[in-house]
């Protein structure tokens, strides 16, 4: 196989990926967003710094180091294109963005690792400077050793809301709430599920411990009202509805949300890979067969960016597809059937976090009209509701068009979950119904001083 | 099957049908306006939302000034602001003989109302300062301006719908024929509508039509080259555009007071009117972006946040169809209008209404007929720059 194969993403699956085709000969080619590797969850901290992996990275310390190891020792087996955006793919090529250097790169096999982001649900306020995802404030600690705020609230739901609060408190930054949407019994439920990776689920109860410990009040089953907040002064505080109906407000100057995670598909979409209707997630995501094929041949999907299943998961999602493009290209692999075994684990795993800690979608559709969905473009749910009901836009990409929502910078990432639902519910029509927001390059925003690469 | 009847149909819910059927409607007349997809989805909804008549072939401009006129009063007639924004149109130019061009054609517009003011040399940098020092001359349209191509085709449908126009979308017709004095049109779904009159606005969809009249047109599918940076400050009143031969010099943009600017130009990208898809090729984007800073250099520190194309029709001589068929009495087409629609939509919607309705106009239509493409396949070149 004397093929080009290219891998996008250097955290844990594209760190895998690449060490299996290096392994078996090959040498791919690594382009990566970040600036070193590790992707998000193993985001290496900037030259210079000195904290240990226990400080960075506590019970997931040994992971981290053991795919920064791997990636260190496959320098010299691959091409690796850091601080690099894949802006666009075209049928056989990645289009790049380094700086505002432009290059194009062709492809026999492709690895999608694009991760995941917060999937983000919106609150009247989330607009005032100080709102951070929950991913976002985690990046500040472990990438420069600061907290988002000196007074922080969490909120939202999922495992990241109680990880993000635990690594603030051992960093001895001020927690203020941990304000959950999900509730107690909702996790009783997903025991059994959670019970297939038993050693997560102990390390999700010992995050709890270090947040009691530190007396920071926990909130389960609330209700989201209001980011409190003014446009020069930011964030001032938080206000929600508690589960037996009283009203909860906590003074704070920053806030990080987020309601689990969503995986980052647009490359997936870019390269023409099909969707489907995922019921359990209620999300459209690419679909792939169990190894990590999509739709389009010679196209792979792994890791978080594919289905969120975590990053021990994505470790061997990266490593299964990379088997699946050498066994596609006729090399012999070994491998697949332990991988696929142990995969299902996590997927079982996974169902059990999504009932743990759910998208609390009735949300998204009881939003006040003067509460903004799209921040980008600063389009309230009101506006998005006029144009439903009164210019008859009941599909995801009409509303847009009418809209605005979903057309600014981050083309929908994060408004485009929840605008979905309120089209839905103002149109009296199914979630699946409305559809997707289309993905269009670029993927993020584009340097116009953009300059076409001639030294090839 | 179920049958539908109306006076008159319109196929194709672009800028063309439904402005079609909304001027039919304020003239009585009852109308079902059919749409394969959704109103205003493809060439209507995707071009750059230029309102400029200036630089169209003198043949267009009655009818461009026409169109003009419902543009200046679309808020009040639709009910709704579809965003038009009469801030002026300026073409400027880095050949000589392109800014002698712009003289010539500017003393042969006034004959037809279009008042252009040229400027040469030093005069087009104190007017505006920000454009590159390549730039030869300017020719400024004071009324031109631009609107939301999202929003207006769709608007049209609307207000034609309360006036009693049918608007179906999601109805694509396959089969039109003449039936006893009228006409027959049937749907992929078999559905059959009938009307005395018909109107094909179908776009890049109209030729398989046509055909079936006996009509044939050598129309092709290309895509606009669309993008749109993030918002910045409103400083860029009149839209702009590079006047050139040289196709890649062919840039144009203009800002929206919200601050984002909107970018086209340059070579086409592929369109496949079966699929109705269009791609934005990576190429294009990035020496049209070389262009730009060739144009206004002070957009160089900004981001490209979105690009986007859509299926437009284009023919030979890039000039449109609009008129009575060659052949069937009661048809009419308006179609191929080669990436300069939007501007004149209405006028042509407002002319084909009129000739419907009353069997004549004042405009000219001479140079449009389908009739001169009765023998002679070619292949297109050159695209416009709606």
């Amino acid at each position: 196989m004397a093929a080009r194969v290219i891998v996008i993403g250097a955290g844990p699956a594209g760190v895998r990926a690449a060490q299996a085709l290096a392994g078996a000969g090959l040498r791919p080619t690594v382009i990566d967003e970040g600036r070193r590797d590790g992707g998000q969850i193993y985001r290496r901290q900037p030259e210079g710094f000195s904290r240990t992996y226990d400080a960075l990275y506590g019970t997931e310390a040994a992971r981290a180091a053991s795919v920064h190891a791997t990636f260190d020792a496959l320098r010299s087996r691959i091409d690796y294109l850091p601080e690099t955006l894949v802006w666009n793919i075209s049928p056989g090529m990645v289009h790049l963005v380094s700086g505002t250097r432009y290059h194009a790169l062709k492809f026999d096999a492709l690895i999608v690792c694009s991760g995941a982001t917060d999937r983000l649900m919106p609150v009247k306020g989330w607009q005032h400077a100080g709102t951070y995802t929950l991913g976002g404030a985690q990046v500040a600690l472990k990438s420069q050793g600061c907290a988002v705020g000196a007074r922080t609230v969490m909120m939202g739901t999922g495992p990241l809301l109680y990880l993000v609060a635990a690594q603030y408190v051992k960093a001895g930054a001020q927690v203020c709430a941990v304000l959950d949407t999900s509730t107690a019994l909702q996790r009783l439920r997903a025991l059994p599920a959670l019970l297939s990776i038993p050693a997560s689920l102990w390390k999700g109860l010992a995050l709890m411990r270090v947040l009691r410990r530190a007396k920071v009040p926990i909130h389960r089953g609330v209700r989201p009202v209001e980011i409190k907040g003014t446009p020069q002064g930011g964030v001032t505080g938080v206000a929600v509805k508690l589960q037996d109906g009283a009203m909860f407000e906590r003074a704070c100057d920053a806030v990080a949300l987020g309601y689990h995670l969503r995986p980052e598909t647009q490359l997936a979409d870019l390269a023409g890979c099909e969707f489907h209707f995922d019921e359990a997630s209620q999300q459209w995501l690419p679909h792939t067969d169990e190894d990590g094929r999509s739709s389009v041949k010679g196209v792979y999907l792994a890791g978080d960016g594919a289905r969120v299943r975590g990053a021990d998961a994505a470790e061997r999602s990266g490593r299964l597809a990379a088997l699946a493009a050498m066994r596609d290209a006729g090399m012999a692999v070994e491998g697949i059937d332990t991988l696929r075994a142990e995969l299902q684990r996590f997927t079982r795993f996974a169902a059990g976090l999504r009932t743990a800690f759910p998208w609390p979608a009735g949300l998204a559709a009881s939003v006040p009209d003067d509460t903004l969905v799209c921040r980008c473009e600063a389009i309230t749910a009101g506006e998005l509701r006029r144009v439903v009901r009164e210019a008859g836009a009941r599909e995801a990409n009409r509303a847009k068009a009418f809209s605005r929502v979903g057309m600014g910078r981050c083309q929908g990432r994060y408004c485009g979950h929840a605008g979905a639902e309120i089209i839905a519910a103002a149109a009296c029509v199914p979630l699946s119904a409305v559809g997707r927001l289309r993905g269009q390059a670029p993927v993020k925003p584009l340097p116009m001083a953009l300059v076409e690469d001639t030294c090839k | 099957m179920t049958a539908r009847e109306a006076d008159v149909i319109v196929i194709g819910g672009g800028i063309m049908g439904a402005t079609t059927a909304f001027f039919l409607s304020r003239r009585g007349r009852s109308v079902l306006l059919l749409e394969r997809g959704q109103t205003g989805q493809q060439a209507s909804g995707v071009n750059f939302g230029g309102i400029r008549r200036q630089g169209r072939a003198l043949s267009q401009l009655a009818m461009a000034n026409r169109a003009l006129a419902t543009w200046r009063h679309a808020a009040e007639w639709l009910g709704e602001d579809i965003e038009f924004l009469p801030s002026g149109h300026t073409r400027v130019c880095y050949h000589p003989h392109d800014a002698a061009y712009f003289e010539t054609y500017a003393k042969e517009a006034r004959a037809f109302d279009l008042e252009l003011e040229v400027l040469q040399g030093e005069a087009v940098f104190r007017r505006f300062p920000f454009l590159g020092r390549e730039v030869l001359a300017a020719s400024i349209s004071p009324l031109d301006g631009h609107a939301n191509p999202r929003l207006a085709a769709p608007a049209f449908g609307r207000a034609a719908a309360r006036m009693g126009a049918q608007v179906l979308e999601n109805v694509e017709i396959v089969r039109v024929e003449k039936e006893g004095g009228g006409f027959r049109v049937e749907s992929a779904d078999g559905v059959v509508y009938r009307a005395a009159q018909l109107v094909i606005c179908a776009g890049a969809w109209a030729d398989r039509l046509s055909a079936q009249f006996g009509e044939p047109v050598p129309l092709a599918a290309r895509g606009p080259q669309m993008a749109v940076t993030e918002p910045v400050p409103y400083v860029f009143r009149s839209s702009m555009g590079v006047y050139t031969s040289i196709k890649e010099e062919s840039v144009y943009f203009r800002q929206i007071p919200r601050g984002n600017i909107v970018l086209g130009g340059g070579p086409a990208g592929p369109a496949d009117a079966d699929t109705q898809r269009a791609s934005v090729l990576p190429l294009n984007t990035v020496r049209q972006l070389a262009q730009f800073r060739r144009l206004v250099p002070a957009l160089a520190p900004l981001h490209v946040i979105r690009v986007w194309s859509g299926v437009e029709s284009y023919l030979p001589d890039s000039e449109p169809v609009i008129g009575p068929s060659s052949k069937q009495p009661g048809l009419f087409y308006a179609f191929g209008f080669s990436g300069s629609g939007f501007q004149i939509g209405p006028g042509v919607g407002e002319t084909l209404a009129e000739l419907v309705d009353t069997g004549s106009t004042s405009i000219p239509l001479e140079a449009f007929s389908i009739s001169r493409f009765a023998a002679q396949p070619a292949v297109p070149s050159e695209c416009g720059t709606s």
